[in-house]
């Protein structure tokens, strides 16, 4: 108990830690890998809630996809961050307390609300004991079968993304030669050969 | 000594209002607001999966692999937006994005 309690508040600081650094590094590229230290300790924070299939997940797809999308976008654009960096200070009395306003309003929220005491009895799918089923096997259990439209939902809004970002992405340049396959396939005996009498003794 | 609910609500919170904070402060930095976004949206994710294990409720944790899959579908889209701004525009300043202002 004591050793989840260690590792809960190391997790909590390192991720509130690396998180702050996110919004205030200098360097985008700093900010990406601390971005990736934020989620990495988030997924531990995961594991001690006992969700490892989503620890797994978010690892897989944050700090393999995700973040490396970002290093990629990062490094690939060549724009002077310095310039960026203007009015930083400038916007920082209004972000404070925006953000302080909402740190308010969320620890006055979370503080005064209870979990009503008869909920236990109307949970939807209840978590199977540990010794009985792991969680990735649960979580399978009732993601295939009762939320398994919610599921090809998602595959829907992955597909949609993917498309939206090649087509936002690809671009044609002029002076490049292509293979035009229709051009290709419909060619014809007329078009492609030209057949020339050549007289002996004469070139053509 | 035990770590509850409110703990993991703490740290959600936190981070929620490190993400708004981000998007104040960085506001000519396209990059970091979509990273601001990833954070509330991991901020989003804890609070869900905290509920879950707390109320013993599966259900939040699937929800909260739907909230994944959006996240990553919109960072992915983003920085599509992005690369194809910067091509158009040879720069990611956000105070330049007023062209369609009539």
């Amino acid at each position: 108990m004591i050793l989840s309690a260690i590792f809960f508040y190391l997790f909590a600081a390192i991720c509130i830690a690396s998180a702050f650094m996110v919004i205030a590094a200098k360097n985008p590229v700093h900010s990406v890998l601390f971005l990736i230290l934020a989620f990495v300790n988030a997924s531990g924070l995961f594991v001690l809630l006992g969700a490892e299939f989503l620890a797994m997940i978010l690892i897989i797809v944050y700090v393999g996809a995700v973040a490396v999308l970002f290093l990629f976008v990062v490094m690939m654009l060549d724009v002077d961050f310095a310039e960026l960096r203007q009015g930083f200070l400038q916007y920082l009395p209004i972000g404070a307390v925006i953000g302080i306003i909402l740190l308010v309003e969320l620890v006055l929220v979370v503080g005064t609300w209870v979990i009503a005491p008869d909920l236990a009895k109307e949970v939807a799918s209840p978590i199977p004991p540990l010794a009985t089923m792991l969680n990735t096997e649960a979580l399978g259990h009732v993601l295939y079968t009762r939320y398994i439209y919610f599921f090809q939902a998602a595959g829907v809004v992955l597909l949609v993304a993917m498309v939206g970002a090649i087509v936002l992405t690809l671009h044609h340049k002029p002076n490049v030669k292509r293979q035009n396959i229709a051009a290709q396939v419909a060619r014809s005996k007329a078009t492609a050969i030209e057949i020339v009498k050549v007289r002996s003794g004469q070139g053509l | 000594m035990t770590v509850g609910l409110g703990h993991y609500l703490t740290v959600a919170a936190i981070l929620f209002t490190l993400g708004i904070f981000g998007i104040f402060i960085n506001r000519k930095n396209v990059i970091v607001i979509l990273m601001s976004i990833e954070l509330i949206l991991l901020a989003v994710n804890i609070n869900l999966v905290s509920f879950s294990a707390f109320l013993g409720d599966l259900v939040g944790q699937v929800f909260a692999l739907l909230v994944l899959t959006v996240a990553a579908a919109e960072a992915a889209i983003g920085l599509a937006i992005l690369v194809a701004y910067f091509r158009n525009r040879g720069s990611i300043a956000v105070e330049d994005i007023n062209l369609m202002k009539g």
